[in-house]
């Protein structure tokens, strides 16, 4: 059980009469990307707050990083962050007084370097110092999981992380993703689209109606259906395909402040 | 633990205040509503009113003082409003921090905000004539029964942002405090009221908070109505924290 970064086991939760959870289990192994899968309303969130210690189980454990959510709630608070479904950014301070702010609250050292090495890494330099009311919605999410590294916690939560980002700022956070697992933090996304948990996770949970339906790597989940037919099909490309390769990847374009308006209606 | 309340709570202060400070304008619409109040009722109602005393200003500040408390503390409910809904409070919540100084921050800034727009209200009214020959030790009191007035005011705000759905509904819990005051001997003495309403404005907290800061601005001995005043604010003070903190632990696990 030491191994496991998370242990979940029996895990329920109800908000009146509603049923979300119904006995959830599963366990994330250390270093690895865990993504729980599901569509709206599938109790995804619900998971991701009970175990970042926001919301009470009704029954069940769940511990993170040897911590039991429900009695060492604090512990568990030293080892995780927590990005949720919104970018969790203050509008009024400028970005990099936000990554001040969250490395002065963590106790880290020397703050102002973290928070310049951070904004250095999530190509936010040139925006470091204006409000982040100005920022694109793609800037917000680098700055809001930006945020989320700082101290270096071992446990990572990342509650849909892409929803509402363009495809390149979407790969820009997968890549982000795989170099934190590839530094041995655990990272546990919630997702409802499939190709995320496909390019990213080691392993992939679905929860339907408030229970893990299936759980396994890719390979094994492939494994539950029939076997594939050979089919011959002339392979076209997908529009994201077609649209990453027109307009390049060289200009990221997230950094455009006139894209600010159309990110906040996508919010 | 204790320690880290304090670091925490100061730090968290310090991002309040930087919203307060980059939008100088919740300032001045804080203030803006009680001085306009303030010259319609010396320059164009003030006439025609009998308070037994020279100068309506003086007569009439202590109320307005308490109006802009009132709109000071809706602005700290939707303070608070737009951190729960931003998410920036969960990640507060899920940070290695003393929980409750994120509440704390919000009531100091609420504090120190009403206290500057209390301040310009001052300036105005001295622009516009008012005198106290009140020395130290009173305006030391009228700040203590405002700090503490202004605090029972913002748990009260506490609990609407933490409730509040929408920013309107924040915002619209104030109306009633804000209103209060003029069914009170803030405007005119309430000797001259209908018997009925006379003893809703008699025995209403406005009253006594009222009569005892303008007794202290006037040099006056203040009566047993400072007990009053001060039973009042603490009363509410109590209660509304106790509430207030009843919301937050229903709302946070």
């Amino acid at each position: 059980m030491t191994t496991q970064a998370i242990h979940v086991q029996g895990l329920e939760k109800s908000y009146k009469e509603l049923r979300v959870l119904r006995g959830v289990d599963f366990g994330v192994a250390r270093g690895s990307i865990f993504a729980l899968l599901g569509s709206n309303g599938a109790g995804k969130t619900t998971v991701v707050r009970i175990l970042s210690t926001l919301l009470k189980s009704d029954a069940g454990t769940a511990t993170v990083d040897g911590f039991d959510v429900a009695t060492q709630p604090a512990d568990v608070r030293e080892s995780i962050s927590l990005t949720g479904q919104f970018a969790a950014v203050d509008e009024i301070l400028t970005g990099r007084e936000n990554l001040v702010l969250v490395a002065r609250l963590r106790r880290v050292e020397g703050p102002g370097q973290v928070a310049d090495d951070l904004l250095a890494r999530f190509q936010l330099t040139d925006a470091a110092g204006r409000r982040v009311s100005t920022y694109s919605g793609g800037m917000r999410r680098r700055l809001d999981i930006a945020m989320s590294l700082i101290g270096n916690p071992p446990v990572i939560f990342l509650d849909e992380p892409t929803t509402g980002l363009d495809p390149q700022v979407r790969v820009e956070v997968w890549n982000g993703v795989k170099e934190l697992a590839g530094q041995g933090t655990t990272v546990l996304l919630t997702t409802q689209h499939l190709d995320e948990a496909e390019h990213l996770a080691d392993r992939i949970a679905i929860l339907h109606q408030g229970r893990i339906i299936a759980n396994g790597t890719l390979d094994e989940l492939k494994r539950l259906l029939p076997p594939a037919k050979v089919e011959y099909v002339e392979k076209q490309p997908t529009l994201e395909d077609v649209f990453l390769a027109i307009i390049g990847n060289d200009d990221t374009g997230a950094d455009d402040p006139t894209t600010a308006q159309t990110a906040k209606e996508q919010r | 633990m204790t320690m880290r309340f304090f670091g925490d709570t100061a730090l968290l202060t310090g991002r309040t205040m930087r919203h307060i400070t980059r939008s100088l304008d919740t300032i001045l619409t804080v203030a803006i509503m009680p001085i306009a109040l303030m010259l319609l009722f010396v320059y164009v109602f003030g006439g025609a009113i009998r308070t037994g005393s020279h100068h309506y200003v003086n007569y009439l500040l202590p109320g307005i003082l308490l109006i802009t408390i009132g709109m000071g503390i809706s602005y700290t409910s939707l303070r608070l409003l737009t951190d729960m809904q931003s998410g920036i409070f969960e990640r507060f919540q899920s940070m290695p921090i003393a929980r409750s100084s994120v509440l704390w921050a919000h009531v100091l800034t609420s504090v120190v905000s009403n206290l500057i727009s209390l301040a310009l209200v001052v300036l105005v009214a001295l622009l516009m004539g008012f005198r106290s020959g009140a020395g130290a030790s009173a305006w030391l009191a009228i700040a203590g029964i405002l700090v503490v007035f202004t605090l029972a005011l913002t748990w009260l705000a506490v609990i609407a942002g933490l409730t509040a759905k929408t920013p309107d509904g924040a915002g619209a819990f104030a109306y009633p405090i804000i209103f209060l005051p003029f069914i009170s001997s803030a405007f005119v003495p309430t000797h001259t009221m209908p018997a009925p309403v006379r003893a809703f404005a008699n025995n209403q907290p406005v009253t006594s908070i009222v009569n005892t800061i303008r007794d202290l601005f006037a040099q006056q001995p203040v009566h047993t109505e400072i007990w009053t005043a001060l039973a009042w604010s603490l009363g509410i003070l109590i209660v509304a924290y106790a509430l207030a903190m009843a919301t937050y632990h229903r709302r946070v696990a």
